[in-house]
């Protein structure tokens, strides 16, 4: 006598369930494709059409004046954007790390509590608001707040980019404090070292290659930062311009002037310099993201 | 009795007078760093809404629903650019959520370990591309394809209801502002979900598996309900992103009011018309009143983000049992 089949196979409810869950996986799937191919888009269609137009001159030339040339390059707005996210961090940097410093090792667990809530929502205002801020702070005022009078300046546009990065280096330097092992202070406490000591001989070198590369990645979001500088900075220049008083051009804004040009010559000239632009901000921060993986794990190890 | 004796002076008896004024320095210093980035924020709102009070005091509240924006006559109101600024972030958001739920899915509990970093940093990485580059792209490649392809698609299927009525081929369009919305909050609110999700439990997502339910039915029951207060926050501070959002905006949107009842056509938001606006203002209401714009902004993204931290706070508080 045979034996009857019997069937592993689902059916009814439990194969209609198991379907639902085919689907809802596919889905998930599918929209992490969309994502990435998106991604992917972007970066294509910018390294496509903006490649050609890269040369030597582009990184070394002024815009052109000729009319029907078109050719030309952006080093005046490569200046300005050096210029601008220097003055930046100098400002960003040390403000956002003594802020860290205050929230992780002194303040009061409410005081830390509120600092850090309203870090979160400086980090939520836009930017645009910022760029509105510091215009009727530096622009159109009456008193020359920041010290270069009243007119757009690379030291009003740089002031109106650290606003956007101190929240990002504040945040990232916290996570990185709070990763540095408590018995290396207390080790120092131990051997009778005081706090401020400690604070600045243990605990800040241990997490120096923390903050750096929290600091660079908040450099590659005000590298190419638009809106800030829209009210504060120059939208045209012609020649390479040092002085930090004088208003400088910038590559974001450089993209923003060309792409809404009628002129296909500069069309091809927002292209390349959305190219450097999004090649220098895709590898800095991803560079950064690494070290910071590598050093995440390194205190982690240590703990 | 005397106890054995330490020698005198072999011991400070208090701590070295430069520990103590270097303590006091360096708590003085941070206190101060940190009071400053408080107070930026206290003077963004007080000198934005004094640079406003020109145009608050001549066209008060009624600037709100108030709709022309006419240099020449001086009349200025702001009804267009709110509605455009909501319908822009709620449609970029009605996409945005259960794309981004989804990818946070996929990279939690779905993925395999090996696939999850490097699909987490791509995702990441758009994030970092500047809105400028997104915007650029709006313009020369989404908005052509999406008049082309997309948008005559979804017309001739739902071209009955109104918002997806006009002229589908049209170029700079609310929707395409829309997408490119989209695009810019995913990132924020994917990661946002990633973290949560992967802070589920374990034994819970364990138990949900043993007891026969699939792996969607555990994220169902179990993954999504457990920390929907978390989901809800990440896509308030992904909504707070949109609506703040200028350069690309204005890039893609055609910056023009009055608005039409339809998605094809050219619009606006208050971040786009500050943007755009920002060599053409000359008289000074016209500046007071763009500066108004930027406080109604200020304000609406203030709240949203209050709103998001309080469920955050909340979140968190209930999720470590108040510790």
């Amino acid at each position: 006598m045979e034996p009857t089949a019997i069937s592993l196979r689902a059916t009814g409810r439990s194969r209609r369930r198991l379907l639902v869950n085919k689907a809802a996986e596919g889905g998930a799937v599918l929209a992490a494709v969309l994502a990435i191919g998106v991604l992917a888009v972007v970066v294509w269609s910018v390294g496509s059409r903006g490649v050609g137009a890269i040369n030597l001159d582009f990184f070394l030339k002024g815009p052109s004046s000729d009319f029907f040339g078109g050719k030309g390059g952006i080093a005046p707005a490569l200046v300005g954007s050096l210029l601008l996210v220097g003055i930046a961090t100098a400002i960003a940097l040390p403000v956002g790390v003594l802020t860290a410093l205050f929230v992780s090792e002194f303040a009061p667990r409410r005081a830390a509590e509120q600092v850090r809530l309203w870090l979160d929502v400086l980090n939520g205002f836009p930017s645009i608001v910022i760029g509105i801020f510091v215009f009727t702070l530096a622009v159109k005022t009456k008193v020359p707040v920041l010290g270069v009078g009243h007119h757009q300046s690379a030291v009003a546009g740089g002031f109106a980019l650290s606003i956007i990065m101190l929240p990002l280096v504040a945040r990232s330097t916290m996570e990185v404090l709070r990763l540095v092992p408590n018995h290396l202070r207390e080790a120092s406490y131990a051997l009778g070292v005081s706090k401020w000591q400690t604070v600045l001989r243990v605990v800040l070198p241990t997490s120096l290659g923390g903050i750096l590369t929290g600091t660079t990645l908040a450099v590659a979001r005000a590298a190419g930062e638009t809106a800030p500088l829209l009210f504060t900075c120059a939208i045209a220049g012609q020649i390479v311009d040092w002085n930090p008083t004088h208003s400088v051009q910038s590559i974001p804004l450089t993209i923003f002037e060309y792409s809404e040009s009628a002129d296909p010559g500069l069309h091809q000239q927002a292209w390349a310099a959305a190219f450097v632009l999004i090649v220098f901000v895709l590898v800095t921060s991803l560079a950064a993201r690494l070290l910071l993986e590598r050093s995440r794990r390194k205190l982690g190890l240590a703990r | 009795m005397e106890a054995a004796s330490i020698p005198a002076g072999s011991l400070p008896r208090t701590r070295h007078t430069g520990d103590r004024v270097g303590d006091g320095l360096l708590y003085g210093l941070t206190a101060l760093a940190a009071i400053l980035g408080v107070l930026v924020i206290a003077a963004i709102v007080w000198r934005v809404a004094d640079g406003a009070w020109p145009a608050l005091r001549v066209y008060k509240l009624g600037f709100l629903w108030h709709n022309e924006w006419n240099a020449v006559t001086s009349k200025f109101g702001a009804r267009d650019f709110i509605i455009g600024t909501i319908v822009t972030s709620f449609g970029a958001m009605l996409l945005a959520a259960p794309l981004s739920i989804a990818i946070g899915l996929f990279l939690s509990e779905l993925a395999p370990p090996s696939i999850r970093v490097p699909v987490g940093t791509l995702i990441d990485m758009l994030a970092a591309v500047p809105s400028v580059v997104i915007g650029l792209w709006g313009i020369y490649v989404l908005a052509p394809f999406d008049a082309n392809h997309v948008q005559p698609l979804i017309h001739s299927v739902l071209g009955w209801i109104p918002i997806f009525g006009g002229n589908a081929h049209t170029e700079s369009t609310v929707f395409t502002a829309i997408v490119v919305l989209t695009i810019m909050t995913i990132p924020i609110t994917s990661s946002i979900c990633r973290e949560l999700f992967i802070g589920v439990p374990s034994e819970l997502e364990e138990g949900s598996i043993g007891l026969g339910a699939t792996r969607w039915e555990m994220v169902k029951t179990v993954v999504v309900p457990s920390v929907r207060g978390g989901v809800v926050a990440a896509i308030i501070l992904g909504l707070g992103r949109a609506l703040g959002e200028a350069i690309a905006v204005t890039q893609v949107i055609g910056n023009f009011i009055p608005l039409k009842h339809t998605l094809f056509a050219p619009g606006d938001t208050i971040a786009s018309r500050v943007a755009n606006q920002y060599q053409g203002a000359t008289t000074t209401i016209q500046i007071a009143a763009l500066i108004y714009l930027a406080l109604i902004l200020l304000v609406i993204t203030f709240l949203t983000n209050l709103a998001a931290q309080r469920v955050v706070k909340r979140f968190e508080f209930q999720r470590t049992g108040g510790d």
